[in-house]
């Protein structure tokens, strides 16, 4: 494996004033929102407001379809990844593109897709729903397809760069070992890129957990079977404020402890 | 490279806020049910008032309270429901307000009709994937007053932010059935069917209108103008009842 050292040097260190002064407004905007969080926070009733029984089952159901949204990208996604970074055919660019697609999106407009795909008059929907009874909208299931849906390409593009990355010449001197695609995809290239392949499973993890928009338009909105936690604190806005920013701090919590963990790791640089 | 930086920011300034700024603007936060009279009478109102413009936020009346009460810059606060209202009220958010329309709920279903719905017993059936607003949305509440007046065991699929959302599930006919507001059904024409609900089990709703408590001088004519005669009118051909 190769590391690159960053050269550290005056260069680096020494910026003109302006600089520090708009890296200092930048901060404060994106920190302001959080302490505003932060000093709305009833925290008195923090401990009641997050086991009111909405709560809970919005953060059960959260964390279960999240992690199943993160092994859904992660099984699918990793094999696109290695397709994309491997092979070379033509439509690739256009490929990459639509694979990263759901990144820039506005989720709402992911919802609508979904629906009109897998809905029960959708493009697939209209089968299983014919055939098999399946209506994946207002069910679990999928909360897991819209949640899949945005969080697959945070996945691929991490294990995609990782993939380009690695020197491949581990993988070429196992196969003249007389190693099989399959052993060599499992010993060899998948433990060289492990760091950034579960950086980019909790990455799609996290961005799983926060879906909101394509969430509501294709699964709809009941507590206990679709109703997220980011979609509890959409209708507790409606109700008690003090129970929406409770919520909030909830995700805002898990979301910042991933982020920290993880930073180095997405960054590429590993000390 | 300074003196780039602060002009740009200098140049910035007046667009923070600048539709809030303009005195001839004026915010109304209006129930998304109101969405097609609003637009109408919003355009009427420009037409009589040359030089003043309707901005106009529709959402549901509960968040559209909330963001009042939060200091979002409104004029005018239009809602579906007297519990709504109340809580701008009771904020002292808003003037005293008085009611200028009135609705009622009524059954829309997607054209093919697939759950074969003809009244409001068959809503019951648990087979019938039925949406509704949410709880705290007026549409909501009103739904939950219905089912309950009609002892109806209801399990809906979804609580919808609001009631335009409620009707799109039935458009794209995700949903076998959803709970609207008799005028809802005017909005889509031809996309949905509609099956009335007899007024005598139904539910009606009143939709109050007043002035928040920092509106601008213009904000009052426009209310005026919603209860007044063209207004009156306007509101009529998209089916909402006289106070």
């Amino acid at each position: 494996m190769t590391t690159v050292k960053r050269s550290v040097g005056q260069a680096s260190t020494k910026a003109p004033p302006i600089v520090m002064v708009l890296a200092a407004i930048a901060l404060a905007f994106l920190i302001i929102p959080l302490v505003g969080l932060f000093v709305e926070t009833p925290w008195g009733q923090l401990p009641e407001l997050l086991t009111t029984p909405t709560a809970i089952e919005a953060l059960r159901l959260s964390l279960i379809t999240s992690m199943l949204a993160a092994a859904v990208a992660t099984v699918l996604g990793v094999p696109l990844a290695w397709v994309l970074a491997r092979k070379q055919f033509t439509g690739q660019r256009i490929m990459r593109g639509i694979v990263l697609l759901p990144l820039v999106l506005p989720p709402v407009v992911g919802g609508v897709t979904l629906l009109t795909a897998f809905g029960r008059r959708g493009l697939v929907g209209q089968y299983l729903y014919d055939w098999f009874g399946i209506q994946l909208p207002f069910s679990t299931a999928g909360v897991v397809m819209a949640e899949a849906f945005v969080a697959m390409p945070f996945l691929v593009i991490t294990v995609e760069g990782a993939l380009r990355s690695i020197d491949t010449r581990f993988e070429q001197a196992a196969r003249t070992l007389g190693a099989s695609p399959r052993t060599v995809l499992f010993r060899v290239t998948l433990p060289m890129i492990s760091a950034s392949l579960i950086a980019g499973i909790v990455l799609a993890w996290a961005r799983a957990l926060g879906e909101f928009g394509a969430t509501i338009t294709f699964a709809g909105n009941f507590p206990g079977v679709t109703q997220t936690l980011p979609l509890a604190v959409y209708s507790a806005l409606e109700v008690s404020r003090e129970e929406a920013i409770a919520l909030s701090l909830v995700l805002l919590a898990v979301s910042l402890t991933v982020l920290v963990s993880l930073r180095g790791r997405f960054l590429g640089s590993r000390s | 490279m300074r003196l780039l930086v602060v002009s740009l920011i200098a140049a910035s300034l007046p667009f923070a806020g600048c539709a809030n700024d303009d005195a001839s603007t004026i915010t109304v936060s209006a129930a998304s049910s109101l969405t097609d009279a609003f637009t109408e009478i919003g355009a009427a109102f420009e037409e009589q008032n040359p030089g003043t413009s309707i901005r106009f936020n529709f959402a549901g009346s509960s968040r559209l309270a909330e963001q009042i009460n939060s200091g979002a810059p409104v004029d005018v606060f239009a809602s579906a429901s007297t519990a709504a209202m109340q809580r701008a009220v009771d904020a002292d958010s808003v003037e005293s307000p008085r009611a200028f329309a009135t609705n009622s709920l009524a059954i829309a279903v997607p054209l093919q009709n697939p759950a074969d719905i003809s009244d409001l017993t068959d809503l019951a059936d648990p087979a019938v994937t039925l949406v509704v607003c949410d709880s705290p949305v007026p549409c909501g509440a009103a739904a939950w007053e219905l089912f309950a007046k009609n002892n109806l065991a209801i399990k809906p699929a979804s609580l919808e932010p609001d009631v335009r959302a409620v009707l799109t599930k039935v458009v794209v006919d995700e949903a076998d059935a959803g709970i609207v507001y008799r005028t809802d059904l005017n909005a889509v024409v031809g996309e949905v069917k509609g099956i009335q609900i007899r007024d005598e089990v139904n539910v009606i709703n009143e939709y109050p209108i007043t002035v928040t408590t920092d509106a601008k001088p213009d904000a009052r004519s426009f209310v005026e103008f919603v209860t007044g005669n063209d207004g009156q009118r306007i509101l009529q051909s998209w089916g909402f009842g006289r106070p």
